[in-house]
């Protein structure tokens, strides 16, 4: 049975049906220890979950009549507003499409920034099948965000300025391309859940791998699978709660978590974006930053300055007697990975180093000529932000 | 899954259920579990007293109904302990629906648990390897617990719906278990995995479907049957449902159930043509192969798909949804537009497969080692989507050898190169046969046979046929056949498609019957051809197929009534075959004969005659 232990967030009320609370528990133990408090309150969630998701949401319908009806009238109102995203991809695993959804009748798309942005290609195809080359207006990269603009008219959207929310037991729907698996004019997938806990996600970077910290809706069903992420999470009414996040896996227990990120999280920014007064937040400074993040300047390394949108991350000097010299790296290098995560500016690689412990030891692989060369090394630990 | 027991599987044709209990020792490992499930039921106590009593029926709908659907539903055990799987009950007598990847480890013979706990003997009867169906039939009893069919073409997604079966094996007790959820997707066309398999306009749902789920049902809300199902998408989190279960639609099952009751390999259909999206949203023809029905009906390259079996096309999706859902050898109605002209017309359509390609395909022996498999449809996934994968459970390893073949088995199971089962076929070939001869048994008039009569609209008419040919007196002349040992010249009248030697081979059947025909065997059932736009759709026939003198004949019998009402005849097979429609049947001498016959030939109406006089001769004492 070891097999369900990939399915953290599906404990609730499957696992309780089956009278198997017992793995349950054993099993939220696993991980809480192993996602250091990734999700707070979780500790409460079996509990809560199991006495309360079922019911109080039920017991305000009327008659047995809506309580056994389909979602099917609620759901032909949300497909027109549910659009899939395609854009590069397509090799080592990685799905060249993700989901998205309109935000405004002149054609704003929200969806999550992921690779499947970072081409000069990106194609929406609306519910109706029709097709649009997008344009990328801004990304968001602490909440994971990014929002598309198609060229057309009196679309069918979401209203993000009045958000609903929803509480622990409420049931929702999830709609997204999952898999891929609808094309041209067929509707996205719908599956259903309910919100197990909206808690705070703070997702460390190596056991669950997301920058974003800040509440979301933690799920029961599985809707955060290839292709879903930037799908949208309505209530049984149809209206929007949030984004389906991306697919979060725990790389010490090998379980996964469905989470999505609320409208209200993400409606300011998303209106500074559509006004283009959005100034991207510096992840390595203010609220977000680690309190003992690491840095460049703590390995010894200076990048050349950050002058492009995108500036390539070459090494531009390497202070003696540092960690950078004692493992061999030397200007001129091209920082290419940072522990296994692409890094393609500057910018990104700061984002990265924000993310990691200075005590932990990081790995950097460097494009130095024709030849890839990957280091180990941990930061000095004499020298620090305030020695500057 | 080690740890769950394996059922044992006494060789007796009816054995009560061992119960066997599930391991308890994980189930309370840690005191927390204790405080977890205490908490759970209290509270569950509290929240009951003060649910609303709407919530309340609605529950206790749903028992109800989750109870009838569990009692229809079997989990199948290979003979011999060889994996197994899920499997639905649809008919009083047995006939039972699963997955062909399920039965296929099996053999001929399985076993079926069912939930009032009893293990019945089945055998296979029909195979569908491209469309992972298998009907088995179980033997023990005539009033089975069956479900309803559904119309999976009414299923909204949205709409509730729940899985009943064996995951993982675990019904070792034959108890099914249920999962809930609701309907993800419809119309969903899934790229083929491997060689044969392809899962088209299916349904796609959020019931936690697993491997051994296979083959099992999906019923709608009400507990009608809607669908079988049969794969789902894993990828990278281990073969464990991830909210993505799909099933086969009861619709494509009911097209497929007539050949299946023939005991046959069933192939699926392609129309001759590749079709591709263009950017404005059209379907077009990419190419098309020109020994086609869909060539000789008039489709040409460039030309735009409007619609197919009644669909619109909008998608290549679209197209391949439909496609899948017919059997090699039905007639479908196809529109499509050439510079802004619209024609419609009804296609013949092919098996993907050769016949012994799918033979080789199903033993796992390629044709030819030294050649890959041709691409067949130009089916290949857009990138980054891996084909959803069926959900097979690993063979036994430490399974003894497969048990002798219960009697009860053998005695319904004829081993025949192509079949599945040819003792199914022979039963309903002759099902068919019986009810053609209660209309009139005409096996003693083995003399000649004339009939005068009028040709609309040309004049009088006069045909007679015997064993030795036949002729035909009409407005235009005398025309002469003689039966010899191939017919395939035998094309007069000109532009009749060979209507003499169809008249032939119709008394031929008629007085000789299957034995004394040639070969004759049961297709299965396919939709009458009408050329009625407006009588399209009708019901099916149930379809004879045979061949005498080198060529081969269809006959349409229709279900209710048993009459014959087409006959077509294929002189080549990459021809148009010559079709004779009878209708206005009228008594003769306590049988009955047609009083209308139409012939038809390619797109072209040949003639429509009204027979009136008939004269029906025994044969002479002193010819032989």
């Amino acid at each position: 049975m070891s097999d369900f232990g990939s399915r953290i967030s599906d404990c609730g009320l499957n696992f309780a049906a089956r009278g198997m609370s017992g793995q349950v528990a054993s099993r939220r133990c696993h991980s809480a220890m192993g996602c250091q408090s990734a999700v707070r309150g979780l500790a409460g969630l079996v509990g809560v979950t199991l006495l309360l998701s079922a019911w109080p949401a039920m017991a305000k319908a009327a008659d047995t009549a809506t309580l056994n009806s389909s979602f099917a009238g609620v759901i032909d109102e949300v497909q027109p507003k549910i659009a899939k995203i395609y854009g590069a991809g397509g090799f080592r695993g990685l799905e060249p499409y993700q989901s998205g959804f309109l935000v405004s009748p002149e054609g704003h798309v929200l969806t999550v920034w992921s690779y499947v942005l970072d081409t000069d290609f990106i194609t929406v195809t609306l519910n109706d099948g029709r097709k649009f080359e997008a344009k990328l207006l801004g990304v968001d990269p602490r909440l994971e965000l990014a929002v598309l603009k198609i060229d057309a008219q009196g679309l069918p959207c979401f209203d993000l300025a009045s958000p609903a929310v929803a509480g622990t037991g409420a049931r929702v729907l999830a709609f997204s391309n999952l898999f891929g698996v609808a094309t041209g004019d067929e509707p996205s997938s719908v599956l259903h859940g309910s919100v197990a806990i909206k808690s705070q996600l703070e997702a460390r970077h190596g056991v669950f791998e997301t920058p974003y910290r800040g509440p979301a809706y933690i799920l029961d069903a599985m809707t955060n699978n290839p292709g879903a992420a930037g799908g949208a999470l309505t209530d049984r009414q149809g209206r929007l709660l949030g984004m389906l996040g991306k697919e979060l896996r725990n790389s010490l227990n090998n379980t996964w978590l469905n989470y999505a990120v609320p409208v209200e999280e993400m409606a300011a920014t998303v209106a500074e974006i559509r006004a283009g007064k959005f100034v991207e937040r510096p992840t390595d400074a203010g609220a977000a930053k680690r309190e003992n993040a690491l840095s460049t300047d703590l390995l010894g390394l200076v990048l050349v300055p950050d002058v492009l949108e995108r500036t390539p991350p070459f090494v531009d000097q390497v202070r003696a007697g540092s960690p950078a010299a004692t493992a061999g790296l030397r200007p001129d290098d091209l920082l290419l990975f940072v522990n296994g995560q692409l890094v393609q500016s500057v910018k990104a690689i700061s984002a990265e180093m924000a993310r990691i412990d200075r005590s932990d030891m990081v790995q950097l692989t460097v494009l130095r000529g024709q030849q890839l060369i990957t280091v180990e090394l941990v930061a000095s630990p004499e020298r620090s932000d305030g020695t500057e | 899954m080690n740890g769950v027991p394996r059922p044992t599987i006494p060789g007796a044709e009816l054995v009560r259920a061992p119960t066997i209990l599930l391991p308890r020792s994980e189930f309370a490992r840690i005191p927390l579990c204790l405080v977890v499930t205490l908490g759970a039921l209290l509270s569950s106590a509290i929240a009951r007293a003060e649910v609303d009593e709407a919530v309340l029926q609605a529950e206790s709908q749903r028992v109800t109904v989750m109870a009838k659907a569990r009692e229809a539903t079997i989990a199948i055990f290979a003979n011999g302990g060889q994996g197994g799987g899920s499997g639905v009950v649809i008919s009083p007598d047995g006939y039972a629906l699963s997955n062909f990847h399920v039965t296929k480890p099996s053999g001929d013979a399985m076993k079926c648990g069912m939930a009032h706990g009893t293990l019945y003997d089945a055998v296979i009867v029909g195979v569908d390897p491209v469309g992972d169906l298998a009907l088995l039939k179980l033997f023990g009893r005539d009033d089975f617990p069956h479900a309803e069919l559904g119309d999976s073409d009414h299923v909204q997604v949205g709409d509730w719906a729940f899985a009943a079966g064996n995951p993982f094996l675990l019904a070792t007790d034959f108890q099914p278990t249920v999962t809930y959820g609701i309907i993800s997707g419809i119309h969903r066309y899934q790229y083929p995995s491997g060689t044969l398999l392809e899962y088209a306009d299916c349904l796609q749902t959020d019931a936690s479907i697993n491997p051994g789920n296979s083959g099992g049902p999906l019923f709608d809300s009400q507990g009608r049957l809607i669908g079988i199902n049969g794969r789902g998408s894993f990828e990278k989190r281990g073969r464990v449902n991830v909210g993505v279960g799909y099933a086969i639609s009861i619709n494509q099952i009911k097209n497929f159930l007539g050949c299946l009751h023939a005991g046959r390999i069933v192939d699926h259909a392609t129309l001759g043509a590749r079709v591709a999206s263009q950017d404005d949203g059209r379907v077009i023809v990419a190419d098309i192969v020109e020994s086609s029905d869909a060539y000789r009906r008039g489709l040409r390259y460039g030309d735009e798909i409007v619609s197919f079996g009644g669909r619109p096309i909008r998608t290549v999706n679209a197209f391949k949804n439909v496609l899948g859902i017919f059997p090699k050898g039905w007639r479908v109605p196809v529109v499509f537009r050439r510079k802004g002209q619209t024609f419609e017309t009804l296609v013949r359509l092919a098996g993907v497969h050769g016949t012994e390609e799918l033979l080789q395909k199903l033993s796992g022996k390629p044709a030819d080692p030294d050649q890959p498999p041709p691409p067949r449809r130009g089916d290949k996934p857009p990138d980054g989507q891996p084909p959803p994968e069926p959900m097979p459970l690993p063979p036994n390893a430490s399974a003894h050898a497969p048990p002798p073949v219960p009697e009860i088995v053998k005695q319904h199971l004829e081993a025949r190169r192509g079949y599945a089962n040819y003792y199914f076929n022979k039963l309903n070939r002759d099902r068919v046969w019986k009810q053609l001869v209660a209309r009139g048994d005409f096996a003693e008039f083995a003399g000649p046979w004339v009939v005068k009569g009028e040709w609309l609209g040309a004049g009088e008419a006069e045909f007679s046929f015997s064993n030795e040919g036949a002729m035909c007196a009409l407005p235009g002349g005398m025309l002469t056949f003689t039966a010899g040992d191939s017919l395939a010249d035998a094309t007069d009248p000109p532009a009749s498609g060979g209507l003499l030697a169809a008249l032939y081979l119709w008394r031929r059947l008629l007085v000789g019957g299957p034995d004394q025909f040639g070969s004759l065997d049961y297709y299965g059932a396919a939709p009458f051809a009408s050329h009625d736009v407006a009588s399209r759709q009708g019901g099916l026939v149930d379809v004879l197929i045979g061949s005498s003198g080198g060529v081969e004949c269809q006959f349409g019998i229709d279900a209710a009534s048993g009459r014959l009402l087409v006959l077509e005849m294929f002189l080549r097979s990459d021809d148009d075959p010559c079709e004779l429609h009878f209708s206005d049947y009228h008594e003769f001498e306590g049988r009955e004969l047609p009083g209308k016959l139409e012939v038809r030939y390619g797109d072209g109406l040949y003639g429509v005659f009204k027979l009136t006089n008939w004269t029906l001769h025994k044969p002479a004492e002193d010819t032989p």
